[in-house]
């Protein structure tokens, strides 16, 4: 990211019919940090211009300092509704580059699809939830974060925190699922197609909700595909790009499940494709529960890059070193450099790592689908109302962690 | 004890203004990073900080009395939550939620500011990458506790 090839920004000043008002960084509506300087007539938006970086926290420059594996918390702090995307994405990208892919265990492919799911419906979770309260309606936030709170207790079963559990690492995942943790998880699938229900019932056919969406915030499929959307606010104008068909990655390509788009383009149809999708995300989770009975190595068995078995160091010479090696000084990875790219809850995230064979990465580059998807607002906002572009912000669902990194 | 019509309490005017003021503190809508998710499970029903009298989440700083820092402070924020804090009427009081807001954090780089104490003053910090909210809660707790104890920005007691 080059501050300084940017092209200079439009011009947001003041003329005789026009005022400019300055929206964010600081308010209720804007997800985050945004601040999106508006040239407006009256209530109408003539020009909006979003000024990003309220966030900026050098992510990609932090890892750059840190080991392949530590990096990867830094990583998981970039799109802070879903860290396991974020880390799952990063692994993949750094196991490609060791040439490890295909070593990755067949049950660790599938705890990543589970909680890549998980993930993805908590997610939307929270991006229903404050799309709520912006439009008024409060009271979808409470099922929402309800929803969300049994998920994070599953996560916090695995990693041992509730948001950034770091539990998907290069080689495989950290540790095998702990005890208990399926019946739990049998507990949640069946709980959630009713708490879905629930939120359809309660904004889908509203007719306050529909009027504040339907037709606001248009885009069509050339305009998304100039903009470089991607994700739900791609498929909901009617282009079927998904990633995890498109580019299949951690076993994707055996799942049985469909990639829901509508063809109209505005809030509204982004808000029911989201929904569509969490259906979808509770058949790959079902059909991910019924691979998980057989047990089997979730690390891959490679002493180079995977930590030995704990019990294994008091009696082995050489796993004693291994672990010595991969604590103090972590593992290299051959010079190279490599793009991945996965489905995460908002779009395509995507990471190009660089290698030059050190023990750190030499350059980590991030494509956030919340930035490319924000850029958009820029084109749909302008010829709307004021009260529409908080619709229009919370139907991209732009998280800011990733935005600003 | 009890208290039947008829009766009366004596109290210090300022213990009971003290007493309104713990019960009552709002804090500020504003969110940064991980934390602020947190900061929003806070108000769901599963932790419910309606409990402490806080859940009026004010988007205005003239009216809160509480700011909620709540995740890393970059370089580019840190102007904006000064003025922010200065707009705020006095009393008032700050929460630095988490390690960055705190310290930080994982962050030790030329994009985040170190500590958010170097800009406003802190009355709590509390810990964790991000801190429960059970954690948040606490803090809130600690703050209504100054308050009742006549800690800096009671009512009467103007540092």
């Amino acid at each position: 990211m080059t501050m300084s090839a940017t092209p200079p920004p439009e011009i947001i000043a003041q003329t005789e019919n026009t005022m400019v008002l300055s929206m964010g960084p600081q308010h209720p509506s804007t997800h985050g940090v945004l601040q999106i300087v508006l040239e407006i007539d009256s209530e109408n938006v003539v020009k909006a211009d979003p000024e990003i970086g309220y966030l900026h926290t050098g992510i990609e420059k932090s890892a750059e300092g840190l080991f392949w594996t530590q990096a990867q918390t830094v990583i998981e702090r970039m799109d802070y509704l879903a860290p396991s995307s974020n880390a799952l994405c990063y692994a993949l990208a750094v196991e490609k580059l060791l040439g490890i892919t295909d070593g990755i265990p067949e049950r660790a492919q599938t705890i990543r699809v589970l909680i890549g799911e998980l993930t993805r419906i908590a997610s939307h979770c929270v991006w229903l939830g404050t799309h709520g309260i912006d439009l008024g309606a409060i009271s979808i936030f409470f099922y929402c974060f309800d929803l969300r709170e049994n998920i994070l207790d599953l996560q916090e079963a695995v990693g041992g925190a509730r948001m950034h559990p770091n539990y998907v690492r290069v080689g495989g995942l950290n540790g095998d699922l702990p005890e208990g943790y399926l019946a739990r998880l049998d507990a949640l699938i069946e709980k959630i197609p009713g708490r879905m229900r629930e939120l359809r019932g309660l904004l889908q056919a509203n007719p306050i909700f529909q009027d504040r969406t339907i037709d606001i915030g248009m885009l069509t499929p050339e305009e998304a595909l100039q903009w470089s959307v991607t994700g739900p606010s791609l498929r909901a104008s009617g282009v079927a790009y998904d990633v995890r068909k498109a580019f299949p990655y951690c076993g994707y390509q055996t799942y049985d499940f469909e990639i829901p788009t509508r063809p109209e383009g505005d809030a509204y149809a982004r808000f029911l494709v989201r929904l569509d999708e969490m259906d979808q995300s509770i058949r790959l989770i079902e059909q991910a529960r019924r691979r998980l009975d057989k047990p089997g190595p979730v690390m891959i068995d490679d002493p180079k890059v995977a930590l030995p078995p704990k019990e294994t160091i008091a009696l082995s010479m050489e796993a004693l070193i291994h672990h010595f090696k991969l604590i103090s000084e972590g593992f290299r990875v051959p010079p190279g450099d490599v793009y991945q790219s996965v489905e995460s809850p908002r779009g395509e995230l995507g990471y190009y790592v660089v290698s030059n064979g050190e023990n750190k990465p030499y350059r980590i580059r991030t494509r956030p689908p919340s930035m490319y998807n924000l850029q958009a607002l820029k084109g749909i906002a302008p010829g709307n109302l004021i009260a529409d572009l908080v619709v229009m912000i919370g139907s991209l669902d732009p998280v800011f962690g990733e935005v600003d990194r | 004890m009890t208290v039947s019509p008829g009766h009366f309490m004596l109290a210090r005017l300022d213990d009971v203004a003290r007493w309104a003021q713990s019960s009552s503190v709002w804090p500020l809508t504003m969110g940064l990073a991980c934390c602020a998710i947190e900061m929003m499970s806070v108000t769901s029903s599963e932790y419910d900080i309606a409990r402490l009298g806080s859940e009026v989440f004010r988007s205005s700083p003239r009216q809160a009395d509480l700011m909620i820092v709540s995740g890393r402070v970059a370089q580019k924020m840190g102007p904006v939550i000064k003025r922010l804090y200065d707009q705020m009427a006095d009393p008032k009081w700050v929460i630095s939620m988490g390690a960055c807001a705190s310290s930080g954090g994982i962050f030790d780089n030329y994009a985040i500011i170190q500590g958010v104490d170097t800009i406003i003053p802190v009355d709590v910090y509390v810990p964790g990458c991000p801190p429960t909210p059970d954690g948040l809660l606490y803090a809130v707790n600690l703050i209504q506790q100054q308050i009742r104890e006549g800690g800096r920005g009671g009512i009467l007691a103007r540092a």
